[in-house]
Parts: structure tokens; C-alpha cells; sequence
């Protein structure tokens, strides 16, 4: 009997070596005759154990990590396959705290189901949610979805539920269910995850979503730079096809929904949902005014549902376990579970999808391990290159929307960039300039031009030109921007700029 | 590749891919992905395959950075600039990168193995610095594993 190893395929796994982990798994095998099923998984998000083999012995999963190809050998010298003692032993994944305390939900089966099978998928509960919304009317999935009180995962957090309601109830022959699977925020990663790592779960989630809304024609809008993910979706989609879970007749309901992956072109702003459909319409990525609101006319001018990978994700599991379970974890108005993301400089960087609550300290240390070098962590960058520096007074704040906003910092997609005590957060602050004059559309002047100007500004205060002149003048920059930009791009460039001088005058070269 | 070969692959794209609502896009990456850039000579093809003007062609082409209207050398190195990389070194990387190939962004190497592009997150955060080579992507890197990772691909040449 073969002996099945679960070795993950998840592109960070592979960028430092699971491959050649895999590899060496193999050939050892081979060369000592045993046989083995070698099944590559999404990630478990425990990125510091990675490249991480899983092996099931008597029912169970047993973990050895972090393996290189030179520890092969001698872990099937400890009889690993049949879970046998060797000093990259870790017993079950499962009882590691950083998994353990964590509540997963919309991540429940990524690293432990093989991604592109639709027998592992429906066996670990997939399709459950989709079979409920066939057997309901529109109207109660979309209120499924409202009292679970999902909010847009994306960063704005609008009511995902809301959004549906409206396309909904805008009549039209054709309506679009948008996947933004543009992830181009530094830090985060969780929407690449879980399409390399379960891509069923997003497809039905748009597949219930087209249902809901009266919409027959989906895309996914994924960025180039993940070529994994869009294999993986590629695979998963033509399996659904075969199985009827996508197509004309779906389970025999006669409802239709179609989908197809589009590919973006490194263009940042595409993020944005406006740009997107512009870039789906086979254009330049401009951000459109609003309104109209992309729910009443939106793609090729018709009603459009656009949410982010994660909001389409955690759908399934609300319409298999209904609105209630969801809302039932979470403070305030965040309700559910949040998958964040530990980036940068930390000794523990990783997935952590947790009820909304945690506060900012608890995630950094107690799941985060504190900073890679053990430096005092300085600041960190929530919500993507468009958040807040976050200085340490400011870490007991609970992740939530809402708590975040009364900070003015951004919980937004759940991306956590550390920095430890060596960065210099004028030259970060330079950086998020550059970054929005690289990535402006063009379209509005604040943006267009104030981001070069910023630059320049950050500049002079940087090599001490006129540097209390200029402080003034980059505090009125960032005004324009906030107050005159079309869309977040401009919109909230000034929300690391201005974090990053109120908190740590001293880098700007300013004396308190 | 000769000239008659490259407008056959062009008009093959275009004819395949014309008709799906908002095809440009998906023209633009088959002409890439098949040729390793967009020929300025295939913008009136695509233009009238899809009755747009070639300004507006030629305009999407720009807009985008993925999109690239010169060879690029065989191997692109697209190397992370975004903060999480920044945090763990990758200004002190983007010096050894640049030094070791001579090269800045945008450009190519003298021998056409190496092109040099940056990349504003490759989803790789969790083990910053990462670059991307083809479809490879490579976390934690350091300079001496830049140096290894790119005399394998300059022997492989």
C-alpha cells in the first residue's frame, strides 16, 4: 500500500525549495523501493516550517519541516513514513499553537486538501453551500449573505451583502460577477493562497454569487504575477466544467454560470474596481468617476457584483452553515474571520485567519514571534502600501475596521508589514510617493502630479533643504490628495506620508 | 524567428482571440507570451482586428508595465521593490542586482542573457526578499543566492 506524503505546491513553499524537496522525496523513494502517493497541497501558512512534508500514519498527519533536499535521506533512514522520530519532527500541524489558536473557516481546507481534486474537494465539505443556495430563491441567499455580515476583504469593507442586493435588484439581460484577484498590495497574500491552494472554494463562491444576483458570466481578474495561481484556477475550472458545477445546466438546476480567468499586466491600479473593468474591457486602466456604482453599471455598462477573492471565498461556507455561524465570531461591526497575513520582517511570518477582535500586539508577538532579528519591531504597515505606519503606543489596537479607522490606520486586506529598528521611515515615506507616481492611472491631477511633487518635497527634507518650509508644504500635498483624488490610490498615499511624520519625526530630521 | 513567421503568429492570436468581449488584453498577452514582446509593426493588425485606432493600441500597450514593445533578454529578472521586501534588505539586493549585472531597470545586458525589470509585490511576503525569474519565483534571497541562481541560468545558456 502506498503511502500517501503531502509536500506543498504553494508558489512561497516552492521559492524556497519545495520542489527540490519534492524531488529528492521522490528519487529517495524510488531508489529504496517504497511507494509513495505524493500529493502537493496548499500551504498550512506556517511559512518558517516550509518547504513542510506531512506524511499519513494510522488516519493522522504528521509533520517534519522545515526539510531540505540534504535532510531527505536521513529522514527515511528514521522511517518518516511511518512517522518516525527525526530531529524536523513536529507531531500534528494541527497542535502547533499558531495554527491552533487560529479559527479557520474560509481557509479551512487549504493544506489539507490536494487543490485541483473535486473529490477531496467535496469531501471535505465543498459544494455544500452551493447545494443550499440551488434550493433557495435569490432573495435568501443574498440575505444569507447580509446577516453574516461579510464586509468587502478587499480593504474598503463595504457590506458584501448589500452590494449583491443591488445588482440583484437591478434589472437587466446580463449581469457580471467580478472576481478582483488583483493582489497587489505588499504584504499580503492570502487571495493567492487560497486560489493555489483551493480554488473550488472561490469558483463556488462566484458561482453562488451568479446565482444570487441573476448573473450567468463571471471573471476572475488575476495579476501576471501569479503564474501558480492561474494554473491552479485553470485546472479547477475545467474540472467544474466536466462535473457541471460550471457550465448551462448546473447540477441539473438549468441555471447557467460561466467563468473565465483574465489575465491584468502589472498595473497596480487595476486593483482599483473602476480601472479593473476598464482593463477588462480591453483598455487602459483608468479609474471611472462614480457614480454610476459598478453595481447598476458596471462591466460594458451593465449591473456588476465585484469583490474581492477572499469576501467570494468565505460565500460557501455562509450559505453551507448559514449567516448566523458566520457573524457569530467577531467584535462590533467586523464580523467573521479576517485571514491576515504576517509580511516582512518577522521571525513567523504566515496565515493567520482569526476572528476580528486580536489586538495588533497579540497577532505581532504572540503568532508573529517578534522581528526575524529579534530588533524591537519600529512600525508596521497595515493594509498594503496605502495603510498607515502603525508605531508601536499604537499596537494594543484590536484588529477591527472600525478601531483601525479611529486610529486613522487601516485594518484593509489584512496585510502586516514589520519593520524593525534599522528602517528609516523618511525614506519609506519617499518610497510611497514613488510608488503612487509609478502606479498613477493619470487621470486626476493630485495624484498625477502631486505624487512626483511629493517625491521632490520628500527630497528636500530628506537632504535638509529647506526642510521646515518643506514639511509644511508636503502636510498641504498631502491635503490635495486626501481631499482631491479620484480614487485610494491618490486617496490614501498620504496615510503611510503622514503616519510616517507624525510618528517618527526624528527620520524626517525633526527635533521634538 | 522571420518576419513572415512573426505576422502569421500575430494574425493567428488576433483571429483566435478577437471575438471574446474585450480581447485586447488577452491578444496582448498571446502576442507576448509567444513572441517575448509586442512588435510595433503588429499594432495596426491588432488595431483593425479589433476596429480600434492604433493610438489606442499602442496607448494600452504603454499603459501597462508587464507589456513591452522591445525584446527583452532571455532571462528577465523581476526583482521585488515593494516595502515587505524592503524590510528585510532589499535595497542593499536591488544594489547587488544591478552591480553584479551592470545593468539598471529597463535595460539588458550586453550578451541579451539578462533583462532587469522591478515588480511591486510578488506575493511573496512571507519570505521576503523574492524575485521572479520565467515563471520561478525565489524567497529569502540574499546576494550570494542571486549569484548562484544566476550562474546556473548563464551556464544553462
Amino acid at each position: 500500500m502506498s503511502i500517501t506524503v503531502y509536500i506543498s505546491g504553494d508558489s512561497t513553499a516552492i521559492s524556497i525549495g519545495a520542489n527540490r524537496t519534492a524531488a529528492a522525496v521522490v528519487k529517495e523513494a524510488a531508489q529504496r523501493g517504497v511507494e509513495i502517493n505524493l500529493v502537493r497541497n496548499g500551504s498550512r501558512g506556517l511559512y518558517w516550517l516550509e518547504p513542510l512534508i506531512e506524511v499519513v500514519v494510522n488516519n493522522e498527519r504528521v509533520a517534519y519541516g522545515a526539510v531540505k533536499p540534504s535532510d531527505v535521506a536521513s529522514l527515511f533512514d528514521a522511517d518518516f513514513l511511518n512517522g518516525g522520530q527525526h530531529p524536523l519532527a513536529l507531531g500534528s500541524v494541527e497542535e502547533i499553537p499558531y495554527f491552533k489558536k487560529q479559527q479557520r473557516l474560509t481557509f479551512a481546507r487549504v493544506g489539507i486538501t490536494d487543490p485541483i481534486s473535486l473529490d477531496d474537494y467535496i469531501a471535505h465539505d465543498g459544494y455544500r453551500g452551493l447545494k443550499n443556495a440551488l434550493a433557495s430563491s435569490q432573495a435568501e441567499v443574498v440575505k444569507q449573505v447580509t446577516d453574516s455580515g461579510l464586509r468587502g476583504r478587499g480593504g474598503a469593507a463595504f457590506p458584501t451583502g448589500i452590494k449583491w442586493n443591488t445588482v440583484l435588484n437591478t434589472p437587466s439581460e446580463q449581469k457580471y460577477i467580478i472576481c478582483n484577484a488583483d493582489e497587489g498590495d505588499s504584504g499580503t497574500f492570502s487571495d493567492r493562497m487560497i486560489m493555489e491552494g483551493d480554488p473550488f472554494v472561490l469558483i463556488e463562491g462566484m458561482t453562488i454569487a451568479g446565482l444570487a444576483v441573476g448573473a450567468n458570466q463571471g471573471y476572475i481578474y488575476l495579476r501576471v504575477e501569479y503564474p501558480h495561481a492561474h494554473k491552479a484556477l485553470n485546472a479547477a475550472i475545467a474540472k467544474a466544467y466536466q462535473a457541471n458545477y460550471l457550465g448551462d445546466n448546473i447540477q441539473g438546476s438549468g441555471k447557467k454560470f460561466d467563468l473565465e480567468v483574465r489575465l491584468g499586466a502589472g498595473a497596480y491600479v487595476c486593483g482599483e474596481e473602476t480601472s479593473l473593468m476598464e482593463s477588462l474591457e480591453g483598455k487602459r486602466g483608468l479609474v471611472r468617476f462614480k457614480p454610476p456604482l459598478p453595481a447598476i453599471s458596471g462591466l460594458f455598462g451593465q449591473p456588476t457584483v465585484v469583490n474581492n477573492v477572499i469576501s467570494l471565498a468565505s460565500v460557501p461556507i455562509i450559505l453551507d452553515k448559514g449567516g448566523d455561524y458566520y457573524r457569530d465570531f467577531g467584535m462590533g461591526r467586523s464580523r467573521g474571520t479576517l485571514p491576515l497575513q504576517l509580511a516582512g520582517n518577522l521571525k513567523h511570518t504566515g496565515l493567520v485567519e482569526i476572528a476580528f477582535g486580536m489586538t495588533l500586539r497579540e497577532l505581532l508577538y504572540d503568532f508573529g514571534g517578534g522581528s526575524a532579528a529579534g530588533r524591537p519591531i519600529k512600525a508596521v504597515q497595515v493594509g498594503g502600501p496605502l495603510g498607515a505606519f502603525v508605531p508601536e503606543s499604537q499596537f494594543d489596537t484590536p484588529l477591527d475596521y472600525e478601531a483601525f479607522a479611529a486610529n486613522w490606520t487601516v485594518l484593509g486586506h489584512g496585510g502586516v508589514v514589520a519593520f524593525d529598528d534599522t528602517a528609516n521611515m523618511a525614506e519609506m515615506a519617499r518610497y510611497a510617493m514613488e510608488f503612487c507616481a509609478i502606479e498613477s492611472c493619470g487621470k486626476c491631477t493630485p495624484c498625477r502630479i502631486g505624487s512626483t511633487r511629493g517625491m521632490e518635497v520628500m527630497d528636500d527634507i530628506i537632504n535638509n533643504v529647506d526642510r521646515e518650509k518643506n514639511v509644511v508644504l508636503l502636510r498641504s500635498l498631502c491635503d490635495t490628495l486626501l481631499n482631491g483624488s479620484l480614487c485610494a490610490l491618490g486617496g490614501m498615499t498620504p496615510y503611510p506620508v503622514l503616519s510616517a511624520l507624525n510618528h517618527f519625526p526624528e527620520d524626517f530630521g525633526i527635533d521634538e | 524567428m522571420t518576419e513572415s513567421t512573426t505576422t502569421e503568429t500575430v494574425q493567428s492570436i488576433i483571429a483566435e482571440l478577437k471575438d471574446k468581449p474585450g480581447a485586447l488584453l488577452p491578444i496582448l498577452h498571446g502576442i507576448q507570451d509567444a513572441l517575448g514582446y509586442i512588435p510595433a509593426d503588429s499594432v495596426p493588425a491588432i488595431a483593425g482586428g479589433l476596429n480600434l485606432s492604433r493610438a489606442e493600441v499602442h496607448g494600452v500597450i504603454s499603459f501597462y508595465h508587464y507589456f513591452r514593445d522591445t525584446p527583452a533578454g532571455k532571462h528577465t529578472v523581476h526583482l521585488c521593490r515593494a516595502e515587505s521586501c524592503q524590510s528585510m534588505g532589499s535595497n542593499a539586493l536591488e544594489a547587488h542586482v544591478k552591480n553584479t549585472l551592470g545593468i539598471d531597470y529597463h535595460e539588458t545586458t550586453a550578451d541579451g542573457l539578462f533583462s532587469l525589470e522591478p515588480v511591486y509585490c510578488l506575493g511573496n511576503c512571507a519570505c521576503s526578499p523574492a524575485m521572479q525569474i520565467g515563471e520561478e519565483i525565489y524567497g529569502r534571497v540574499s546576494a550570494e543566492s542571486f549569484d548562484e541562481i544566476i550562474n546556473d541560468l548563464g551556464v544553462e545558456a
